[in-house]
């Protein structure tokens, strides 16, 4: 070696692995217009399908003539359950053990549910087909408020499970009833209540909302009748799941289905189900023998494709008098709508709920969940609502605050005192999860710092003097939360879907070169996977990540995994990943041993090379121990270097964070304005700084939506009053907050590169942040809890109510 | 979201245009900017069999003074109303208003004739030409009128439009010099109609009003007109109890929708506390 060696730094530098803010290399595509999107495919001969949908929430289907959308030029087909019945697709099995009708047979349970499918060669045509299926109806009554569902004179809505007393989560107690969950010790907790020395209850609904992915769900299928194999390409957030599924419910084997997921604009849980559309398109592609493609409008999107939360959680905290918490318990209305098409883990109808002790040191807890249906969309995937966490988190700082409001403490204060400290970790809770590490007090502080917590108080205090003089309109309001999430399913222990554990997978092959694919059982959404594997790689095999590329969705090649839903790409595939890179490290250590005629142990890893130790002169690199593994391996050993892990987590990961907002809000009109937002996240090891960052932005941009604007409305009939985004609220950029962004790291103690997660942990906490913001204004006038979403008339409404306007 | 089929005509005059739609008969529509009327093709709330595209029309776009009036050409774009001199230096409330409607994507392609012309009562200009006093030259068939903005409005999507007829232009008689005005309008966000809006034109002489008038936007079936509520501050000095009692007779006429904006009750506040406001601000602006 001479002085020009770079030094181990610089080398580490060059490889762009862990910790670099390298730029998300799949832009390069995406800023040109040049994704490959499922709507992009056009293949010879492919046709177009398009829906019929139900006008009514709620009616039995009398007659369907398809004769007059059969004689419209270009159609070549149309579906109804009648054609699909004989070979028992008329009903899917959905991800939590219900079934969902494909098409609608003898009923519609919501409004925009699929009742045919038409077929065309060409867009247009299958438009005017849809069009002209003429369906008779007899509307029935509707169960719109899931409150009213459970009444003993509630119309029956599902006639499917009629006499059904069991299901697959235990018993139902009524016609429209889904499951009942418990978790938690009742008896202490109601002991804790009993002697408690102070206690809150209140009503705190999340209300039905929708991620509305850019891109809508749709699919090209293609079935090869001389070879009996399908290919479906499709948005899909977990391609093998849905292979699997395709197979056992179309009896085409496994091996005969290709499915590929290519670029996806955005997914958030919406894209993780089966649809409809999908079914439809293979059907039309068996019986035409050709592609068909199905692609949803907007409209569809929002009115019949995965919605999330719809949660309705009656909160109880126990304290005592100085603000320690000493119970918890809560009972919540779910509303599932018309079929329970959630993609919960098989032992977790209600998901992982029982994270609703959140950040705090609660000696004892209950949790109750009742599922209901209603004459609604299906769904509660979305948003990792079928993980249940961001209700949770929404449940549990909402209810602190109040709490805090009813000691007369300020509620930073009153989470201070009630943070699981360090020396707790790893901390088991009251309803039964072990958190892998944190230090809570540490980030709240540093969050409180940052903002001039105190000073913003005394501003506050200043300013609702003024606003009782009449000096101004305005109120001022600050948000705090603490949130704990958890991500990372999971173990296989606790965690499966339809009975298959949720590891998830990595597969890196090194060429002799010493460049690398990377293929992985998740599948990116805009995630930036392509660019955060390959730094995992980088930092593991000391490659430079320009080299790696990383492929995902396609499940002829890829290794099966489950898919990237619930934060679990990085604590499931990024491990995968890890240990992968860790096998081939641990075959090129002995091939490096080999060559320098060393033992294995006397080696040691630089960066990006075996040295001999104590003769750091005497090295192999990486990529002279690639060309290596393939002409000159030790005696016995296997030539090639590539290995495939598949990874089943010891435990799930625990980002957490604190987040501060300051909102003011013109009592006049109801308008608010966002003055300042505050993210500190933690989410252990940090991958990529900049990638984290778009992705808080991009959570905190969609909880600002869902706090402040965001409902999926039904009226009292049925109609869905939101399905356009002239009504749904997608904020622009105008509307959207700037955003501060901070962290402290806390890795993970069980995750190979400690690293925890980072997707959702922004939407699970600005949700609250905002929402305790609004009720932080209004609190000092006697205002205890305000329903979400803070839209502008309902803002105004509150102020009407406390008199502000006389 | 995809439009039934319907056939394209592009006549390059207005003789042209009359005459197609008079041939194409009640299923023919005039096509303008197409913001308004595409989205709801896609919808299949319309379905016309024959679209008459104004776009080829040169006449149909201009800017232009007469002697105490503006005469805006139905196929000028909201965008081409933010770009003029003419318009910004004379009657600065329309670009005041434009600025608020929808985004700059839409204002490039939307027109001002098909704004007013649509008879959508969440349209922003209709207002405020019931507050100009402004007319509309339509041509039909049967030959060239002239309507006044404040007659033309009689229900949502329902005007004195004939059938057949097209709108060629719209004449605003200038504002005094040294007049007031203010559009304020609350919404959701970029690119929302208004929850309310109000347009406010005033001028003042030795701190009172000498003449008001005021237009409401999307708080009834059709743009308001609030002259009794105009009536009240003539003379006053804009204090804030005549002020307010102008507030309650500019609601006491609205009736709105409840929608997902709100209910009817807080869209009729909100065109109360819009009219305040714009008044605030016309009269600073009052000289
Ligand atoms: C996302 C979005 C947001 C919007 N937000 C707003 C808003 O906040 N405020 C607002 O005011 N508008 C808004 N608009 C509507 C926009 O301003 C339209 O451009 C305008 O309403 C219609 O003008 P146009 O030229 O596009 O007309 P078109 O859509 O082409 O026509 C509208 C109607 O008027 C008729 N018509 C058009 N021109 C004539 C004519 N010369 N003679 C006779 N009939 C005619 C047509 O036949 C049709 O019935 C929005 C539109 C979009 C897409």
């Amino acid at each position: 070696m001479n002085d020009m060696t770079p030094t181990s730094a610089e080398r580490a530098e060059k490889l762009e692995g862990m910790g670099c803010k390298r730029k998300r290399v799949e832009d390069v595509r995406f800023v040109q217009g040049r994704g490959n999107y499922v709507d992009d495919l056009k293949l010879p001969g492919m046709l177009y399908g398009d829906f019929t949908r139900s006008p009514y929430a709620h009616a039995r289907i009398k007659r369907i003539d398809t004769s007059k959308a059969k004689a419209v030029p270009g159609v070549l087909a149309v579906l109804t359950a009648a054609d699909l019945k004989p070979l028992g697709l008329h009903y899917m099995p959905t991800l939590a053990g219900d079934v969902q009708a494909v098409l609608a047979e003898e009923k519609v349970l919501f409004q925009n549910q699929e009742v045919a499918f038409v077929v065309a060669n060409e867009r247009y045509a299958a438009a005017d087909g849809a069009e002209l299926v003429e369906v008779e109806y007899e509307s029935l009554p509707v169960v719109i408020d899931p409150f009213r569902a459970m009444a003993p004179d509630a119309p029956v809505l599902r006639e499917d499970l009629a006499g059904k007393t069991e299901g697959v989560h235990g018993a139902r107690k009524h016609h429209n009833h889904v499951f009942n969950w418990q978790i938690g010790d009742r008896a202490a907790t109601d002991a804790a209540f009993n002697k408690a020395e102070v206690a809150i209850k209140e009503l705190i609904s999340y209300q039905r909302v929708h991620p509305c992915p850019l891109e809508t769900c749709q699919c090209v299928a293609s079935f090869d009748k001389i070879k009996g194999e399908l290919t479906l390409w499709g948005t899909f957030q977990a391609p093998h799941v849905i292979r699997t599924v395709a197979s056992l419910i179309s009896k085409i084997p496994e091996h005969k289905i290709h499915v590929i997921a290519p670029d996806i604009g955005g997914g958030f849980g919406n894209k993780v189900g089966a649809y409809s559309g999908y079914i439809c398109a293979i059907v039309a592609s068996i019986v035409t023998g050709r592609p068909v493609k199905w692609v949803e409008d907007r409209i569809e999107n929002l009115s019949a494709t995965a919605f999330a939360r719809d949660y309705h959680m009656t909160t109880e905290i126990a304290a005592t008098k100085d603000g320690k918490v000493t119970g918890l318990r809560v009972y919540t209305l779910a509303d599932h709508g018309a079929f329970d098409a959630c993609a919960d883990p098989s032992k977790w109808p209600a998901g992982f709920f029982n994270i609703v002790t959140g950040s705090y040191d609660f000696p004892t807890a209950h949790v109750e969940v009742d599922g209901i249906y209603t004459n609604k969309a299906p769904g509660g995937v979305a948003y990792r609502c079928s993980f249940r966490v961001t209700e949770a988190a929404y449940c549990i700082e909402r209810a602190m605050d109040i709490l805090a409001q009813k000691l007369g403490m300020d509620p930073a204060e009153l989470r201070m005192k009630n943070l699981i400290r360090r020396e707790q970790f790893p901390y088991t809770s009251a309803l039964g999860w072990e958190y892998d590490s944190g230090d809570y007090h540490t980030a709240l502080n540093k969050a409180m710092d940052t903002v001039g917590y105190k000073a913003l108080r005394d501003e506050q205090k200043t300013k609702q003097e003024a606003f009782r003089r009449g000096e101004t309109r305005d109120l001022m309001g600050i948000g705090v939360i603490f949130f704990t999430e958890i991500v990372g399913a999971g173990p296989s222990r606790n965690c499966d879907i339809l009975g298959i554990a949720m590891f998830d997978s990595a597969e890196i092959r090194i060429h002799p070169t010493g460049s690398v694919i990377a293929r992985l059982g998740t599948k990116s959404q805009g995630q930036g996977h392509e660019t955060t594997y390959a730094q995992i790689i980088a930092t593991e095999l000391g490659l430079k990540a320009d080299n790696i590329t990383v492929e995902e969705g396609n499940t002829d090649t890829a290794p099966y995994g489950l898919g990237t839903y619930g934060s679990r790409s990085t604590p499931v595939s990024g491990a995968a990943t890890a240990m992968a890179a860790r096998k081939i490290k641990a075959k090129a250590q002995m091939i490096a041993a080999h060559l320098l005629e060393v033992h294995d142990d006397d080696l040691e890893w630089d960066v990006d090379r075996f040295t001999v130790k104590g003769n750091p002169e005497r090295f192999k690199t990486m990529t002279e121990l690639a060309w290596a593994a393939y002409h000159g391996v030790p005696p016995g050993m296997e030539p090639g270097l590539e290995a495939v892990s598949y990874y089943d987590p010891p435990n799930m990961t625990y980002p957490f964070g604190a987040y501060i907002c300051v909102v003011d809000v013109d009592v006049d009109t109801g308008m608010t304005k966002i003055r300042r937002f505050y993210a500190l996240d933690d989410c252990g090891t940090r991958i990529n700084p900049m990638i984290i960052e778009g992705q808080i932005h991009g959570g905190l941009t969609e909880a600002f939506a869902i706090a402040m604007g965001q409902e999926i409305r039904y009226d009292e009939i049925g109609n869905v009053m939101t399905a356009s985004l002239m009504d749904y609220f997608l904020p622009t950029a105008v509307e959207t907050p700037h955003w501060e962004t901070d962290w402290t790291t806390t890795p993970s103690p069980h995750h190979p590169i400690g690293a925890k997660g980072v997707g959702e942990s922004p939407n699970v906490g600005g949700v609250p942040c905002f929402a305790n913001a609004v009720n932080d204004a209004f609190g000092f006038l006697g205002s205890t809890h305000i329903a979400m979403p803070h839209d502008q008339w309902r803002t105004w409404t509150v102020a009407e109510n406390l008199g502000l306007h006389a | 979201m995809i439009p039934g089929s319907f056939a394209y005509h592009r006549p390059s005059s207005v003789q042209e245009a009359v005459a197609l739609l008079a041939d194409l008969g009640t299923e023919a529509r005039a096509l303008a900017g197409g913001h308004s009327l595409i989205p709801m093709m896609k919808l299949r709330l319309a379905a016309p069999d024959n679209l008459v595209d104004l776009a080829g029309i040169k006449e149909l776009k201009s800017i232009r003074a007469d002697g105490g009036d503006i005469v805006i050409g139905a196929m000028t774009t909201q965008h081409e109303v933010l770009a003029s001199d003419l318009l910004t230096q004379k009657i600065p409330i329309l670009r005041e208003t434009a600025l608020q409607i929808a985004d700059p994507q839409v204002r490039y392609a939307g027109t001002l004739g098909g704004n007013v012309a649509n008879g959508d009562p969440g349209n922003d200009m209709p207002a405020v030409m019931l507050c100009l006093g402004a007319a509309y030259q339509v041509t039909g068939k049967s030959g060239e009128r002239r309507i006044a903005a404040r007659e033309f409005y009689q229900g949502a999507y329902f005007t004195a439009l004939e059938p057949g007829e097209i709108l060629t232009a719209i004449r605003i008689r200038v504002p005094a010099t040294g007049h007031g005005y203010g559009y304020e309008k609350l919404k959701r966000k970029i690119g929302d109609y208004a929850t309310a809006a109000a347009a406010v034109v005033l001028t003042m002489t030795g701190g009172t009003v000498a003449s008001c008038s005021i237009g409401l936007t999307n708080v009834a079936e059709t743009p308001l007109w609030a002259e009794a509520a105009a009536n009240i501050l003539v003379g006053s000095s804009l204090n804030a109890a005549t002020v307010k009692r102008a507030v309650a007779a500019a609601e006491a006429i609205t009736a709105p929708a409840t929608d997902s904006r709100g209910p009817a009750i807080y869209r009729t506040k909100m065109a109360g506390v819009m009219l305040a406001r714009a008044l605030a601000h016309a009269r600073s602006r009052a000289s």
